[in-house]
């Protein structure tokens, strides 16, 4: 029997993509009861480079932005045809395509109220292009577009805040997730796509080649980032926080040192402490401290 | 049988007979009556389909792709700004091969912004893979969706149909049409049966990445569909007369007054009205003048157009679109089509009129006809006011 | 119709991306393993077969050689040697 019929070997992800890992959790959550609509990306171009496809459930890919848009229309044929009950609808794409240039269709999805799950692939930067910076581009980062240099310790804005933009539209269930946790992250789409309306997910994903670490450390230094409060794992459920992964809070310069892309800041400590401000400001705000 | 209706709302009553499963649109002067009609008939229920209120013309597109895809019948309506904001996607649908039907309330594009009519419109997207067909009045443009649907779901096609009507002069103009009773329609059309669908009985990936190996073949294929389809449309055509009582040719173009021509205007959608009547005038007259009418713009009728305009000695083709800093759209067509051809006008002029809902009235089709009397002219503007070329900036 | 491009899942199988692998591939060891699965669980190629403890393996037609598997192995009974060595258990 096949390990994975619904994402299957042979697709062309880099060695050690945390996407990789986290699009097939999620698809195996959803099980074969699924259409998926993807955005143009890295996942989108490691999946389908015709004639081979690594999707065992109903894929389409129209264009870089319009996943949530093409996945309505889906939604909406499936309630004509009376089979939207049985069928899960799946909306997906990188930060870039989510926060960015698709940040229209997924509001107007979120908006209209359909019946869609959206899952947020966020490694934070335009990877399948070459490292430039996007809207969850975390602060400080060196990026191909955002490069540190003398008059600049890299990107100049923290990350936009995706899982409070989906929240204010007043949907059932927000939640993030990361590669490093993949049980949960199963646990999370299951329970997304249990509840009816539009659901967001957006799941942290290490990208070897982008944030330049080692493709065995793709687990690792995922945690790091949830284990430092800068990726913190919370889930919403009719706009009341009702779960987050409780933490013993690691410095952030543990999860700075781990990549490549932080390497500039490690003898910058000014910029180092306001990254640690940003972590404590996530462990106040959804209350990450375990209790000692 | 007859009834007195306004363009925009014989066209949603024409559709609500198609019974498409998912309508997808964004407001957009002069789509707007459209959709606000089929909007109604969902609400009172007399139309089954979802009808999916979307935050633009991007998503609009996408959504009907995505219910198309899903193996429903679809359909979209849009104009000017709003068809230049869904450009991606028109592109897509083509290039997935998905039976979209919409309709193109044709209308000028910004800036400076204008929502009165030309052609600029659906001309500027004439290289995307769909079909274009443009009606002259309202009888056409219901009967042109009832058609399209029926070419774009032949399975010997696949591709998209835009049918093209000239915003204000046609959606909002009253008159009276003969509207397909529903049996009839049926018959004609029957449910949309997809030759591939999402669906998880057979899970299939769609909109997949084709590399050199692969790209060519699938624009290749587009374009053989698009020669072959002239002829479907006009097997379609005839189907239609006889189911409707119709009498269509081959949905091409339209010959008026050809036989003996010596001086012919070509021209395309409601100004062709217009043209008969100044063409009737002359003709009273002793004068041998004609009307060479395009009707499907994509794919272009080459052939038809030589085999009609062979014996003609001028040609005058009127264009209400332009591409700036070269010939005008349907003039380019129309010369390349006697290009090494034995057989043919001796002059083919163009002209450019009614851009951004200039009047074109009887008048300015005899000054086209008095121009075509001397030398050879190429995209040259008619009732241009000079007095407005004279000014300077800032004074 | 050549364009739709519309593709059956089971072709996917064609792309060989084991001859990415050029540093090192896992070796099961099949000594300590205690059959948790993690590292089917996480492998991003999804090549990684077998139920229970001690007959997990790895597709090498697949494997991409990312060293994901050994690493998060409870009991480190998997090694990542290197490519050329030619000392795999099969």
């Amino acid at each position: 029997m096949e390990n994975s019929p619904l994402f299957k070997s042979g697709h062309t992800a880099c060695a050690g993509c945390g996407q990789a890992i986290a699009a097939r959790m999620v698809v195996e959550a959803a099980g074969p009861n699924t259409i998926i609509a993807n955005n143009t990306g890295c996942l989108e171009v490691f999946t389908t480079k015709f004639p081979e496809t690594a999707w065992g459930v109903p894929w389409i890919h129209s264009l870089f932005e319009n996943s949530a848009a093409v996945a309505s229309g889906v939604e909406a044929a499936l309630k004509y045809l009376g089979k939207k009950d049985n069928i899960n609808v799946i909306a997906q794409g990188g930060d870039g395509s989510t926060a960015d240039i698709g940040l229209q269709a997924l509001s107007g999805m979120l908006e209209r109220g359909h019946d869609i799950l959206y899952v947020c692939y966020d490694n934070e930067a335009y990877m399948n292009t070459g490292v430039q910076r996007s809207g969850l581009t975390p602060f400080d980062t060196n990026t191909t577009t955002s490069p540190a240099g003398a008059q600049s310790s890299g990107n100049i804005r923290p990350k936009k805040p995706m899982p409070e933009i989906a929240l204010a539209h007043g949907i059932p269930y927000v939640a993030t997730a990361s590669a490093g946790f993949p049980q949960d992250i199963q646990r999370k789409v299951k329970k997304a796509i249990s509840i009816k309306g539009p659901k967001y997910i957006q799941i942290h994903v290490p990208c070897p080649l982008g944030w330049r670490h080692e493709s065995n450390q793709m687990i690792p230094v995922a945690k790091l980032a949830v284990d430092c409060g800068l990726y913190p794992l919370f889930e919403y459920e009719n706009g009341v926080l009702i779960a987050q992964k409780k933490i013993t809070p690691k410095p952030v310069e543990e999860y700075l040192k781990s990549q490549g892309r932080f390497k500039h800041l490690l003898n910058n400590p000014e910029e180092i402490k306001k990254i640690q401000a940003i972590a404590d400001n996530n462990i106040m705000k959804y209350n990450l401290k375990a209790q000692a | 049988m007859k009834e007195f209706l306004e363009g925009s709302h014989a066209i949603a009553e024409v559709i609500r007979s198609c019974k498409p499963g998912v309508i997808s649109a964004y407001p957009i002067t002069p789509q707007t009556h459209i959709v606000e009609d089929l909007a109604q008939m969902v609400s009172d229920g007399s139309l089954k389909s979802q009808f999916v209120n979307v935050e633009s013309e991007h998503s609009a597109a996408s959504v009907v792709l995505g219910g198309s895809a899903t193996g429903v019948r679809v359909y979209t309506a849009t104009s000017s700004q709003g068809l230049f904001y869904m450009q991606e996607v028109i592109f897509n649908i083509a290039g997935m091969r998905l039976p979209v039907v919409m309709t193109c309330a044709n209308r000028a594009i910004s800036a400076p912004i204008n929502i009165w009519n030309d052609q600029q419109d659906s001309i500027s997207l004439r290289d995307a893979g769909w079909f274009q067909i443009y009606a002259e009045n309202n009888q056409e443009a219901v009967d042109f969706h009832l058609i399209g649907y029926r070419l774009a779901e032949d399975k010997r096609v696949m591709l998209p149909v835009m049918v093209c009507m000239d915003g204000f002069i046609l959606t909002h103009g009253m008159e009276a049409v003969d509207m397909p009773e529903q049996e009839k329609v049926n018959k004609f059309l029957p449910d949309y049966d997809p030759l591939y669908k999402l669906d998880p009985v057979k899970p299939i990936s769609m909109g997949l990445l084709a590399d050199p190996d692969y790209y060519m073949e699938t624009r290749f294929a587009i374009q053989e569909t698009m020669k072959e389809s002239i002829g479907y449309l006009a097997d379609i055509s005839q189907e239609f007369n006889s189911a409707f009582g119709r009498d269509y040719k081959d949905l091409l173009v339209e010959e008026y007054q050809l036989k003996d021509a010596e001086k012919v205007i070509v021209a395309m959608g409601s100004v062709c009205g217009t043209i008969k009547e100044a063409v009737d005038e002359l003709r009273s007259k002793g004068k041998k003048v004609g009307l060479l009418r395009i009707i499907t713009y994509r794919p272009f009728p080459y052939a038809r157009v030589c085999e009609a305009l062979k014996n003609v000695t001028k040609v005058a083709v009127l264009d209400k679109a332009v591409s700036l800093g070269a010939y005008a759209p349907i003039a380019v067509e129309v010369k390349a089509a006697f290009y090494g051809k034995k057989k043919g006008p001796k002059m083919v002029s163009s002209f450019v009129a009614g851009l951004g809902g200039r009047d074109i009235t009887l008048e300015t089709i005899h000054e086209i006809f008095r121009r075509l009397s001397t030398k050879e002219v190429n995209s040259d503007f008619v009732d241009l006011k000079p007095e407005l070329l004279k000014e300077e900036y800032g004074e | 119709m050549f364009g739709p491009l519309t593709v059956l899942p089971s072709k996917s199988k064609g792309d060989k991306t084991g001859s990415w692998r050029i540093q090192s591939r896992p070796q099961y060891l099949h000594k300590n393993c205690i059959g948790c699965r993690m590292c089917l669980f996480i492998c991003p190629e999804g090549c990684v077969h077998g139920k229970e403890k001690n007959t997990l393996w790895v597709d090498y037609n697949f494997c991409k050689g990312c060293g994901l598997c050994a690493d998060i192995c409870p009991k480190d009974d998997i090694a990542m040697v290197p490519e050329e060595s030619k000392e795999e258990a099969k």
